[in-house]
């Protein structure tokens, strides 16, 4: 990172929450879901961040407000150092320039009535002024570097298969030149060997054009291979942060270890100690008191029904919310 | 992991199932054999449009009328032809021997019915009681799939469950006859993480208590790992190899299932670049030549455009692959 | 090989007249755009080539052929016997006054069965009466009481009823898919304040409505259309803007907004291009009910006033000779059955090749 200037993407104290509304003629707010609620991180340039955690745990929520489709309700999401809440008419458009995205379900991310040409141009065509011509060079360009053909241009996304979808979808994220790109579970709807080919590009796409992506996966072997850093996130909340290979190697949090006990083994004579949780999912609307996890912790002591644990730097950029340390 | 294995009791020889349309002959099951025997885990792993779930559908016969037909090949449950029985013997199958899991949790229960009715109708089917036993029946199911306080979830709708227990729920049906094959089409791949370890030890559980042999239709060579057996690997209508778990995770034979495995990342080891398979699968409608992995093979010659048999590398482990030929 | 599979075989069969409905009904799904060819010919080619195939001018009638029938029906004959006229009596079941018999005899409608040898029409005669002329193939379908030919003004009539369903359709649908849509894409206030709009709009009668409407202004084609696509936009508005919410979920609405599109170019690049199958489905299916709204109107007097040849009217006129001369009323009647039937079934098919969801409408 060059020394003094801001992280690409820096998130402070981000929380969301959505108001739960009872009652049909006077609309009253009897409670908020609490989606996100209070997380930080930061993600430089050429880096990959990966963001594990099950359903509810707030990571697509998280992903909205970085792209600027939800508004945190509190908390900044900073690009380059500039809240993105603040950006307005020319700040506006080259903050979408520079920040793309890439969603789960290639069968409805793209339109189903917009020629694939047009889908990938968009993001370039509204933001800046360009002739035809040039439009037409940079699709090209980016079609050859996902590997797709450019005489398919002219058709259709359902002429396509999924594992084309996705590259169109990439293609399309990187038309405006990004510096950073939101993947939303990119992989999971693909078949998997059409997987290994879909994050090979990506992983080279990032060594050619030192983009950054924040990576939102739920398995654990994908983000292995290719986030630089990782962080867990459980009810609204990071429980753990750190390097991915330290996390590997040495987590901490007791949900971080059941999500890797959880994980199936890769043969049939690995034996691993498994953590089974017990119950399910707490709604996000009454989060347990004190450690969110506690409910559901193998560890838990008395502490952690009482009181929310502090995030403590255990080892250099490694840090964790729990009261076991 | 293996519980006692018992003798065969599903035996299915050259299945073959074909859709017709007007244009063409999609063989969507093409010449698939294999056995399952009690208390057995039988993994069928392949890609989208491989066929398992037509061959799943093929042995309860609800492959989609009148463009699919089962047009060869028999299917011995205990030693008698499912293939021949007619559409009233097969009611008397469906559910009491053979019953199915299917993937989408979401979609398997009817949302206007609370659950305990869904249960009940599914036990009305063989048990002539009175509701009051029914009701007890239910109850029961539901503790054996694990379901906290049984008695208060009847009267709950799906909607109000999550989807770890919406999948326990759709199992407590499918177990609710006794049945002694469970078809189990892809089950967690919707579920969160810890649900579907949850889920996945309660199906050995089940097992074990019961004997029960599961047929586990998968993409995910970890669910293969913890789950199966036996493992038959599934490539454009052909089983194009079967073995033993360990066989298929120590020595795969064929390319398609080398590639396969070597292209999913794995948890325990950093790489720096994954493998991954050129090409795409070959169109149903448009197969070609010979060994239908060969454009995609890095090891295709010239014999392939032939296709190969099944040799045997040891014991029960086949792979139909021209390398396994000694004149190669 | 069937592609589609028929109700099982041998249910429908075994019923009386079985075998012809199964036979139809294979038949019909063999060809399922019958109706659309029904359509061109009754509504859509007469409508344009009007002037060139009607047999005679629609407007002006022959006075000596007032109220023939049909060309296939013949003369109506009856035996009277020729009665003096009482006084303010009419003459009864087989009788016929002097004065009329003398006059049939002029005109050569009456011929004598019995006592014509004195030449002269004397009471008590038995005559044979022409009591109604029968048609005549120039005439095919009759005429009306002006004389004027029946086919002739059905086929003019087609021009109108194709005019007001197009115009009305595509200002009423226009303005529905609009309001839907926006209603959908702001939500909030715009939504509720739409969506009250519609609701109010449907809790009206819709006949009421329009004669309201028709009253306040003058009657004429241009206000028949405004009026029907006041009547019609209601139902697009709603049934859009489900659909239009239904699309806004998917991920490349998302993924637009991300690119940064206006909310002008989202709603006309991504969301209203996948609208167009529902609305063109719907569009054919409102043919059959703008069809028959316009000819409501006009019988009511309220649609297209005379002398144009609107199916209403022609319905209208009919109504008081419905027992005398009922094929002024009855063939009008066939023509807008024919036009809705196959409009309708052309929608049915039409809906079930686009967009099967919308099967409960």
């Amino acid at each position: 990172m060059v020394n003094g200037a801001a992280p690409l993407l820096e998130l402070e104290g981000v929380k969301k929450y959505f108001p739960v509304t009872k009652g049909l003629i006077m609309m009253k707010t009897v409670g908020h879901v609490q989606a996100v609620d209070g997380i930080s991180f930061t993600i430089k340039q050429g880096e990959t961040l990966g963001l594990v955690g099950e359903s509810g745990c707030g990571k697509t929520t998280t992903s909205k407000m970085i792209l600027r489709l939800e508004v945190p309700t509190e908390g900044r999401v900073l690009v380059e150092g500039k809240d993105i809440q603040d950006f307005k008419g020319e700040e506006l458009r080259d903050y979408r320039t520079m920040v793309q995205a890439v969603f789960q379900d290639p069968w409805s991310s793209l339109s189903p009535r917009m020629r694939v040409k047009d889908i990938i141009a968009e993001a370039l065509v509204v933001n800046r002024k360009v002739s035809s011509e040039e439009v037409n060079d940079r699709v090209h360009e980016v079609m050859n570097q996902v590997g797709l053909h450019t005489d398919q241009a002219k058709n259709y996304p359902h002429e396509f298969s999924g594992g084309q979808r996705q590259r169109i979808a990439v293609a399309s994220a990187l038309v405006s030149y990004p510096k950073l790109i939101v993947l939303d579970e990119p992989v999971s709807a693909l078949d998997v060997s059409i997987r290994a080919q879909v994050m090979n590009l990506l992983k080279d796409l990032q060594g050619e054009y030192d983009v950054g992506y924040l990576l939102i996966a739920h398995n654990l072997a994908t983000v292995r291979y290719m986030a630089h850093q990782t962080a867990v996130m459980y009810l609204g909340q990071v429980v753990e942060y750190s390097d991915t290979e330290e996390l590997y190697q040495n987590p901490l949090h007791p949900y971080t270890k059941a999500l890797f006990s959880a994980a199936l083994p890769s043969h049939p004579d690995m034996v691993r100690e498994e953590i089974v949780l017990t119950g399910e999912v707490p709604s996000p609307i009454n989060p347990p008191s004190g450690c969110r996890f506690h409910p559901r912790c193998p560890f838990a002591m008395d502490k952690c029904s009482e009181e929310a644990p502090v995030e403590k730097e255990v080892a250099p950029g490694h840090r964790v919310s729990c009261h076991l340390y | 992991m293996a519980a006692a294995q018992g003798e065969v009791i599903l035996e299915v020889n050259d299945l073959r199932t074909y859709f017709y349309t007007r244009t063409s002959v999609v063989k969507a099951v093409d010449g698939i054999s294999f056995n399952l025997r009690q208390g057995e885990t039988l993994g069928i792993v392949g890609e989208s449009g491989c066929g398992k779930t037509m061959t799943a559908l093929s042995l309860l016969r609800l492959v989609p009328k009148p463009a699919g037909r089962i047009v060869g090949g028999e299917i011995l449950l205990h030693g008698e032809d499912l293939v021949q029985k007619s559409e009233a013997e097969m009611r008397q199958v469906r559910g009491q021997k053979i019953s199915m899991i299917l993937q989408d949790p979401q979609t398997s229960l009817n949302p206007v019915f609370n659950i305990g009715n869904q249960l009940m109708e599914s036990l009305a089917l063989t048990h002539k009681e009175g509701r009051k036993n029914l009701l007890q029946r239910a109850v029961d199911s539901l503790r054996q799939v694990n379901v906290a306080a049984p008695e208060r979830r009847l009267e709950d709708f799906p909607h109000q469950m999550s989807g770890g227990m919406k999948q326990r729920v759709v199992g407590a049906i499918a177990m609710s006859l006794e049945p002694d094959i469970i078809i189990a089409d892809e089950p967690t791949t919707a579920l969160d993480v810890t649900i579907q370890l949850q889920y996945l030890r309660l199906l050995k559980d089940i097992q074990a208590r019961t004997g029960l042999a599961i047929i586990f239709i998968t993409h995910d060579f970890g669910v293969v790992a913890r789950m199966c057996d036996r493992v038959a690997v599934m490539y454009a209508g052909h089983i194009v190899e079967h073995g033993s778990v360990r066989d298929l995770f120590n020595d795969p034979q064929h390319p398609y299932t080398q590639a396969l495995m070597d292209s999913v990342p794995k948890l325990e080891e950093k790489v720096d670049r994954l493998y991954s398979i050129e090409g795409q699968p070959p169109l149903l409608w448009d197969l070609p030549e010979g060994c239908l992995f060969a454009e995609r093979c890095p090891h295709a010659r010239d014999k392939c455009q032939e296709y190969p048999p099944t040799f045997p590398i040891k014991e029960g482990h086949t792979a139909d692959c021209w390398r396994l030929d000694p004149s190669w | 090989m069937a592609i589609v599979a028929l109700p099982k075989r041998g249910f429908i069969d075994s019923l009386p007249g079985g075998p012809a409905v199964t036979q139809g009904l294979a038949w019909a799904r063999r060809y399922p755009l019958l109706p659309g060819f029904v359509l061109l010919f009754v509504l859509v080619i007469p409508a344009i080539f009007a002037n060139q195939i009607a047999p005679h001018d629609h407007r002006i009638g022959d006075l000596d052929l007032v109220k023939r029938p049909p060309a296939w029906i013949g003369d109506k004959i009856a035996e009277q016997t020729v009665v003096q006229k009482q006084d303010r009596r009419v003459a009864r079941q087989g009788e016929i006054t002097l004065s009329s018999a003398t006059r049939r005899m002029k005109r050569g409608t009456a011929t004598f069965l019995e006592g014509g040898g004195d030449g002269t029409v004397d009471v008590g005669d038995k005559l044979r009466v022409v009591i109604r002329q029968g048609g005549t193939w120039t005439y095919p379908l009759g005429t009306d009481k002006q004389g004027r030919d029946i086919l002739s003004r059905i086929i003019h009539g087609s021009r109108v009823s194709l005019t007001v369903s197009v115009l009305a359709i595509a200002l009423g649908g226009g303005l529905g898919v609009i309001l839907g849509l926006l209603a959908a894409y702001k939500g909030g206030i715009t939504d509720t304040l739409i969506m009250r709009l519609v609701d109010i709009k449907l809790a009206f009668p819709s006949i009421l409505l329009a004669l309201v409407l028709v009253a306040a202004w003058k009657p004429g084609l241009l206000t028949v259309i405004i009026v029907i696509s006041v009547l019609l936009w209601a139902r697009y508005a709603r049934v859009v803007r489900g659909e239009a919410m239904a699309i806004m979920n998917r991920d490349f609405i998302d993924r637009a907004q991300v690119a940064g599109a206006s909310n002008f170019r989202i709603m006309a690049r991504h969301i209203f291009p996948n609208l167009m199958n529902t609305a063109v489905v719907l569009a054919t299916l409102e043919v059959g009910h703008v069809i028959i709204l316009e000819s409501t109107l006009s019988f009511l007097g309220a649609g297209i006033p005379r002398p144009t040849p609107a199916w209403g009217v022609m319905v209208a006129d009919g109504r008081e000779l419905i027992v005398a001369a009922w094929w002024i009323f009855f063939f009008p009647c066939v023509a807008i059955v024919l036009t809705v039937l196959s409009m309708n079934l052309l929608g049915d098919w039409l809906r079930d090749k686009l967009d099967p969801k919308l099967r409960n409408i």
